[in-house]
């Protein structure tokens, strides 16, 4: 016979202002098989779980029911409360009357009535469920980081620092990634290369580091502590261990129009090329699009000239496989694509820019060795505007719903920037609101407006249009009530960031959760930021949502924290509710391998007794503790009834079923 | 009719959340006819939030939108300020005379007195 | 021995996911957003966890509904479960329907983690249809009532 013990928590007034809390304990003591049945204000308080200790003790307990809030907020909790006395700690079951009974109802009768059926659901499962006890699984202790930007730079070099290796995956040819691209960095004004490159050489210097570039992720499979993870080494056309980075190749390379990637396209670069003078790795890569030798079989330069021999017009793809414990997913961000802008005249006019093309404009390695010129004549602009949120806080489809972060700092050190080196230059801004917060940002802000006489207008921009070769910018003045137009030379966009487009596949492989704007979701959004809710992927940087470089890093190092906690480990305690098959029930008909996706399902030949000395052989489906997850795919499609869950049984929600309908 | 009551009526014909506005201007930015405009595109969509809808009724404005639809167009958040300006445009013809314009009436209605853009949107209203 | 009740009260059971509509229940439910309490929920792992004998089962004891609620398309927890759930409960529902259990009695709806308005606006409106479509008689165990 079962001894139940019922715990019904008031949790101050959340439950017990609409819940009787008195008359669940009471009705509950009255189910079969129930011992004991309390009530007390916090279950979850040290006072509160010595009660359910106490009574497990005390009572002989087989069984812990508590009503309480959801079992994702304190099912763990009280798990623990029971293990610690005695008991294991899958015989608790958590009635939600919290989230679902007394926040959403106001009735008292009516809220306690559903009180006490989820209660008796409760019960009616925990009298079919069994002990469990969770497995163990070994760690790989190596961490994988996707994306190569300041967030998987920092993850990967705080990671490697506690002594364990890292492989950084980059799809692009570099590592460094945006930051690569910026001029300055706000608020101190620090030159983002002479900050950025450094840590970039210590990446390729660390032993335990190794870095993959122009590399993708091709598939990902396994679980915390044993991912299997495919990684396709696109073919760079050169060889990475023997190339040099003398840059004799380019040089010599006679197709010299491709758009440069790192310079937004501002200006070109040879077909054969190296993204830009601190890239790391510091290794030639050859456009297949571009290169006249792969085209048309006519040219070969650059393996004439390069010394080393390390040109190879004919690599393929190549796919390597290797194990991790924990992957970090810091893919990083894009600005958005400016087509549903065309108010701002981004695609008709030259001198539109984004601010990542400003930042080229302005960068002393950028295409015009930062000098501040126009695009379309370089010539030196005269008057520069600058609209703020293109296409962020926008609701209406065309951009993005959420505010970038980052536009308003870095619009102002732009202006800052400009009237700076160039005085005599006009800077108007057109903002909807300025949004600073951060240490030292404001008054950043607030130094550019008031130092530099940056021209702040409320309001928003309506239309860019051409007149005598000037940009006429036509906008809102709300301040003053009217509509201004700024003759201007050069218009600078600052458009919303959006995750970086690979991240939605990327997160599809690792079985990462994503919001509506392909963010990644945190397993919470206040407590646990850095963890996705898939058990050994974290999350690095603005994958996860809009941030700043300071922010970018300290999630990055939180990010290398929670890795190099779950690398330390030697063993992980796997799911205990994971399925099982009744192999006397077992066919063997493989439709349940067929569903599952992790792969957790094999079959085995197997040996059975039938009596009277016979035996017989039959093929029958084993689970891999390890590897099952326990969604229950596999119960629902065996014909035979054999796979079952532990922990979620058929049984045991046909038992709810049966209480939540019993009237 | 009572004042909230026109407001009411006016916000339910616009079918424009004037709320969801965020007060960037965008609207009056775009606006070919703001300078022909006592009240501009912006402020029609915070006057009838704030309910002051004597003000909007009286406006020069109504008979100066284009009815071109380009602050809806525009509108960063869904807001459509046109809208509100033919809602309460509306409103003045309603109270004027007659409670109702049928759509078999409007050709015979076309004379001087009617402001053409009313007309302009009625038809877009009635298309659809 | 119970009578059968007179004013008897529609009864909806809720199959919720683990990972996205039971926390979006969850989320309703700290945001305030109510519904009917007629709506009581049974957590699974995953929609596909949904076995259909559970929804014949419910229907057998005299549930007048039943709603499974998994993750949006493409975002299982479990990368594809809610994928299988969508297709059983659709050959499972047109058998209802066959059966005579009318198809507004059966639903399955997707609710991400962070929906709990539409988790609350979607059982305000089952819950409404099934006030409409009142008690479900067909496959009601007779034994169950005495």
């Amino acid at each position: 016979m079962q001894k139940i013990g019922v715990f019904v928590c008031w949790c101050g007034s959340n439950i017990a202002a609409t819940v009787d809390v008195k008359k669940v304990a009471e009705v509950l003591k009255a189910e079969p098989g129930v011992v004991i049945s309390e009530n007390y204000q916090y279950m979850c308080s040290e006072n509160g779980q010595a009660l359910i200790r106490n009574a497990i003790k005390e009572h002989g307990l087989t069984g812990v029911v508590v009503c309480s809030c959801s079992p994702r907020m304190h099912e763990a909790t009280f798990r623990k409360t029971c293990e610690s006395a005695g008991l294991n700690p899958y015989m608790v079951e958590i009635a939600n009357i919290r989230e679902q009974c007394s926040w959403i109802h106001k009735d008292i009768e009516e809220a306690t009535e559903k009180a006490i059926i989820l209660g008796r659901s409760a019960i009616a499962k925990l009298k079919l469920n069994a002990p469990l006890t969770s497995g163990e699984s070994a760690v790989v202790k190596r961490a994988l980081v996707i994306g190569g930007g300041i967030a998987g730079i920092q993850s990967a070099l705080d990671i490697a620092e506690a002594g364990f290796e890292v492989d950084i995956v980059e799809q692009s040819p570099t590592i460094g990634g945006n930051m690569a691209k910026l001029d300055k960095t706000f608020p101190t004004l620090d030159c983002a290369a002479c900050i950025l490159t450094p840590k970039m050489v210590d990446c390729a210097q660390n032993e335990k580091i190794d870095i993959m570039t122009f590399s993708e992720i091709e598939s990902v499979k396994g679980f915390v502590g044993n991912f299997k993870v495919q990684i396709r080494r696109k073919a760079r056309f050169v060889d990475e261990k023997k190339c040099t980075g003398c840059g004799e190749c380019m040089q010599k390379c006679p197709s010299k129009k491709g758009l440069n990637d790192f310079n937004m396209g501002l200006n070109t670069r040879p077909a054969i090329y190296i993204p830009f003078a601190q890239a790391i790795p510091n290794v030639a890569i050859i456009d297949p699009e571009q290169c006249l030798k792969i085209k048309n079989g006519k040219c070969g330069l650059c393996a004439m000239k390069c010394n080393v021999n390390a040109i190879d017009y004919t690599q393929k793809d190549e796919i390597i496989e290797r194990e991790y414990g924990a992957i970090v997913v810091a893919t990083g961000y894009k600005p958005i694509s400016l087509e549903n802008f065309n108010e701002y005249g981004y695609s008709s006019y030259k001198d539109v820019v984004t601010s990542l093309e400003l930042e080229r404009l302005m960068n002393a390695a950028g295409p015009s060795d930062g000098h501040l010129v126009r695009p379309s004549d370089h010539k030196e602009p005269k008057v520069i505007t600058f609209i703020q949120c293109v296409g962020s806080r926008d609701t209406s489809g065309c951009g993005k719903p959420y505010c970038s972060k980052i536009c308003c700092m870095y619009t102002a050190k732009h202006a800052m920037l400009i009237r700076e080196k160039y005085p005599d230059t006009e800077v108007h801004v057109f903002y909807i609101d300025v949004r600073t917060p951060g240490k030292n940002y404001d008054e950043f802000f607030r130094r550019a407006v008031e130092q530099y006489g940056v021209d702040y207008i409320k309001g928003m921009v309506g239309k860019v249009y051409e007149e005598n070769g000037k940009l006429m910018v036509q906008g809102s003045d709300l301040i003053n009530n009217e509509q201004v137009v700024i003759p201007s030379d050069l218009v600078v966009l600052a458009a919303a960031i959006e995750p970086n487009p690979s991240v939605r596949n990327i997160a599809t492989m690792v079985t990462a959760s994503i919001d509506t704007n392909n963010f990644l979701t945190e397993a919470h959004a206040k407590l646990r930021p850095v963890e996705s809710p898939t058990a050994g992927i974290f999350l690095s940087g603005v994958c996860q949502g809009p941030k700043d470089i300071p922010e970018t890093v300290s999630q990055a190092s939180a990010c290398a924290a929670k890795v190099i906690g779950l690398l330390a480990k030697d063993k992980l305690k796997c799911n205990a509710c994971v399925s099982h098959s009744d192999e006397m029930l077992c066919t063997g008909c493989s439709v349940c391998a067929n569903v599952c996706p992790y792969g957790a399902i094999t079959y085995v030949d197997k040996e059975f007794r039938l009596g009277g000395g016979k035996t017989e052989v039959r093929r029958v489906a084993t689970v891999n503790d390890a590897v099952c997850q326990g969604c229950g795919a596999c119960t629902v499609a065996c014909p035979s009834g054999a796979m079952d869950l532990k922990g979620f049984s058929n049984k045991q929600i046909m038992a709810e079923v049966d209480a939540i309908c019993k009237r | 009719m009572e004042k909230n009551e026109i407001v009411r009526l006016v916000k339910e014909r616009s079918g424009t959340d004037a709320r969801k506005c965020m007060k960037c201007g965008k609207c009056s930015g775009r606006c070919p006819a703001y300078h022909d405009m006592d009240i501009k595109p912006h402020q029609f969509v915070s006057y009838i939030e704030k309910g002051e809808i004597d003000k909007l009724m009286q406006s020069k404005s109504l008979y100066t939108c284009l009815s071109c639809f380009a602050c809806v167009e525009r509108c960063p958040r869904g807001v459509a300020p046109a809208n509100v300006i033919e809602a309460v445009r509306q409103e003045v013809i309603r109270q004027q005379g007659g409670n109702k314009i049928m759509a078999e009436t409007v050709p015979s209605m076309i004379d001087e007195t009617i402001p053409q853009q009313l007309l302009v949107s009625m038809f877009r209203k009635l298309n659809k | 021995m119970q009578e059968i009740n007179k004013e008897k009260k529609p009864l909806i059971v809720a199959f919720c996911c683990n990972w996205c509509s039971y926390a979006g229940a969850d989320l309703a439910g700290s945001s305030r957003l109510s519904y009917p309490a007629d709506v009581k929920i049974i957590r699974v792992p995953c929609s596909c966890r949904v076995n259909p004998m559970f929804i014949l089962k419910a229907f057998q004891r005299g549930a007048d509904g039943v709603i499974i609620c998994g993750c949006h398309p493409g975002d299982c927890h479990y990368t594809t479960g809610n994928y299988y759930a969508r297709r059983r409960m659709s050959l499972l529902f047109s058998m209802l329907d066959y059966l005579g259990i009318e198809r507004e009695r059966t639903r399955v709806e997707w609710v991400s983690a962070a929906e709990g308005a539409k988790f609350s606006k979607v059982m305000n409106e089952f819950a409404s249809k099934i006030n409409e479509l009142g008690e479900n008689k067909r496959l009601e165990d007779l034994r169950c009532k005495n």
